[in-house]
């Protein structure tokens, strides 16, 4: 029994110590053949498995998009899942080539991390959801309101903040429990409940009794918006993530969909035609193929197909699009021009 | 008659006790009624989604259609669904070799034992990970639930196992540095927190290896798994080493048996022995903290089952994954605890 599990672990660390890394990412992930990317453990949305097991979202489609971009398959994915404390080391130690975790851009994580932020594919921020029958339309008039909240979260704290610059006063609810938290709310023990916007749409899309019945008010209490995250010093390999989103935001404001992309082949918009390769040097430009951002639509979809599947109408969670909007219409999603 | 004589010698011997007996009656009664009345009765069995299970049980009863939808990926998570079969066949090998080792009528000798975990062993990794014969490759990533905290538990704790063996006897070794080590060891390893250990070998170490190298993080989670149990098992042997009376060493010693020859045949039989309460004890311990590698980012059964109550389509029916978890953990356990019985009994004879 002694020598037996000695020599299988021998042999399974044996079998799975990972090859050496050579050179930069990108030409990693051309030789390998795959991208690894750092999701959640399940964050309904954004990153999370199905029943039957396969990883979907938005962080999953970005990742999703880099494959198709760079190896021309957007199943030539691996999804690590990573909690939050570990995502960080995983991304240093290069045992994942980005990190799509729904994390916040902040100025420590890339002055002190030492990490690069591709452009936010979700602006996210902390919001308050009340039942439409108070009438309520702005969080301003949420003066002397009760709120549930999560105890032990920045949520917390945001909230106290968010109140006292506003000069409003509110009795907090505090539970530890997400759950209780929701029931509370839904048995009407509070006026609002606040958390992520995305949380709370995905809560009213699962837990409320009637999701028609509640609405999520337009304020932010604080600014998450959530990018794609590589190493410093690998500039190739950040350009391809960069310009991967920026394609698909590209793609959307030019009409350019996973359904009309052949024929948008055919277009005299000499944008459209860098962004497809039909006039050839933005795929070398970026060290990849020149059918790059053609792959990524026709595989993954523009950045408006990605958001409604995943989290917008066509999805549970039913966000609107409000800042993640294109910025023609209204939003923060501004693609750099492919030229 | 003979049951209402012991009711009344029991149950009924006086005014408190009788009062007791009522009011213990009574909670029991209406507990068993409310886990009936809400698991069976007002329980909905099938659905399509989660609203249309609430709308049926009306939120008094389980919504055990949860389960039925979700069964599969609380016990295999990310396991590709078509390849299932191969860790359902992993799980049962497991247990069956488990089982099969209990057999005291193989203990006479190392080696039919020796050979049923090294094949069983083998066979279970070609299994899990593919490769060879057409079985498409599943990447450790993919090796949830069940058969994960199955691998976790029963890997870790028989290969921490030898290794306690020899840290128990480090400890109670004649010469100083042997002791010292094994000492320092057990000391500082059972003196943090298994999530410390955890916590260092997935979040720690990987910064200290050199650039592209990297450890699977199973297999980092499986040997600071191992190296804690070790510690944990060290200090229960310990305590069936000090039992045996310094007799049995003396004589061993007089009959000139070798220091190995005393090891092997007089002093660790003995000793593992009156262990054994104890020993298992742990092994129940140290089953349930497989679920910590929660923490990092593995998918055990307590794991895939927390995940499949955020999906949007079937949110927060926490009460059914955990009671259906709990079963699992509890068919595992108990068996286990029965086993230890049966082997107390056996040794008492």
């Amino acid at each position: 029994m002694i020598k037996a599990t000695t020599l299988a672990v021998a042999l399974v660390m044996v079998a799975f110590a990972g090859p050496a890394l050579a050179g930069p990412t990108l030409d990693k992930v051309k030789k390998n053949g795959v991208v690894t990317c750092g999701v959640t453990t399940g964050l309904a949305g954004f990153s999370i498995p199905d029943r039957q097991g396969k990883y979907t979202g938005i962080d999953v489609d970005t990742c999703r998009a880099v494959a198709a971009a760079v190896l021309g398959d957007p199943d030539k994915t691996k999804y690590v899942p990573a909690t939050t404390q570990q995502r960080f080391t995983m991304l240093q130690s290069g045992e994942i080539d980005i990190l799509t975790r729904n994390t916040t851009w902040t100025l420590t994580r890339e002055g002190d991390l030492g990490f690069l932020f591709a452009p936010p594919n979700y602006y996210d921020g902390q919001g308050f959801m009340v039942a439409k029958k108070a009438g309520v339309k702005s969080a301003k008039e949420l003066d002397g309101a009760t709120v549930c909240v999560q105890s032990g979260t920045t949520t917390e704290s945001n909230l106290t903040d968010y109140f006292r610059a506003n000069k409003m006063t509110f009795k907090p609810l505090v539970i530890e429990r997400l759950d209780e938290v929701e029931n509370a709310f839904y048995s009407g023990r509070c006026d609002s409940f606040t958390a992520d916007r995305s949380g709370l749409a995905a809560s009213r899309a699962g837990k409320a009794p009637n999701p028609d019945d509640y609405v999520i008010l337009p304020e932010i209490a604080s600014k998450e918006p959530l990018a794609a995250v590589v190493r410093q010093g690998d500039d190739e390999w950040f350009e391809v993530v960069r310009w991967t989103m920026f394609a698909m935001i590209d793609a959307e404001e030019k009409g350019v969909t996973s359904q009309n992309v052949d024929e948008m082949k055919k277009s005299d918009d000499p944008e459209i035609q860098r962004m497809l390769g039909v006039k050839p040097g933005m795929g070398k430009s970026l060290h990849l193929g020149e059918d790059w951002a053609y792959t990524i639509i026709k595989r993954v979809g523009n950045y408006g197909e990605i958001f409604d599947r995943n989290v917008g109408k066509d999805s549970a969670l039913k966000l609107d699009r409000g800042l993640n909007a294109l910025w023609t219409q209204g939003g923060l999603m501004y693609g750099m021009p492919i030229r | 008659m003979k049951a209402i004589a012991w009711a009344r010698a029991n149950l009924f011997n006086g005014v408190w006790n009788t009062i007791l007996t009522l009011v213990a009656g009574y909670l029991i009664a209406r507990g068993a009624w409310m886990a009936i009345d809400w698991g069976l009765i007002h329980a909905a069995w099938s659905a399509p989604d989660g609203r249309a299970c609430r709308a049926i049980t009306n939120d008094e009863g389980a919504c055990w259609a949860f389960i039925e939808q979700w069964y599969r990926f609380i016990l295999f998570g990310r396991f590709p669904p078509g390849e299932q079969w191969r860790a359902l066949i992993v799980v049962i090998l497991f247990i069956g070799m488990v089982v099969v080792s209990c057999d005291r009528r193989l203990w006479r000798s190392a080696w039919p034992i020796t050979a049923i975990w090294v094949v069983g062993l083998i066979v279970s990794f070609i299994l899990m990970h593919g490769g060879v014969l057409g079985l498409p490759v599943v990447t450790t990533d993919l090796w949830n639930g069940l058969p994960l905290t199955l691998f976790l538990s029963v890997i870790a704790l028989a290969g921490a196992f030898p290794l306690a063996i020899l840290l128990a006897l480090g400890r109670r070794s004649d010469y100083p540095i042997i002791r010292a080590l094994s000492v320092g060891y057990i000391e500082l390893v059972r003196g943090v927190p298994i999530i410390s250990i955890l916590f260092m070998a997935s979040v720690m170490l990987p910064l200290f290896l050199p650039a592209g190298v990297n450890i699977d993080n199973l297999i980092r989670a499986l040997v600071g798994l191992m190296l804690f149990y070790a510690a944990a098992l060290a200090e229960v042997i310990r305590g069936g080493l000090q039992a045996i009376p310094t007799g049995q060493y003396e004589a061993a010693d007089v009959l000139g048996l070798s220091f190995g020859q005393k090891t092997r045949l007089v002093v660790l039989p003995q000793a593992l022995s009156i262990t054994i309460p104890p020993l298992v004890n742990t092994f129940i311990a140290a089953f349930k903290d497989t679920t910590l590698v929660t923490i990092v980012g593995l998918f055990d059964l307590l794991t895939t089952a927390s995940n499949s109550i955020t999906d949007p389509q079937w949110r927060g029916f926490y009460v059914e994954a955990y009671v259906f978890v709990a079963a699992i953990y509890f068919v595992f356990c108990f068996s286990m605890s029965r086993y230890s019985r049966s082997l107390e009994r056996s040794t008492e004879r």
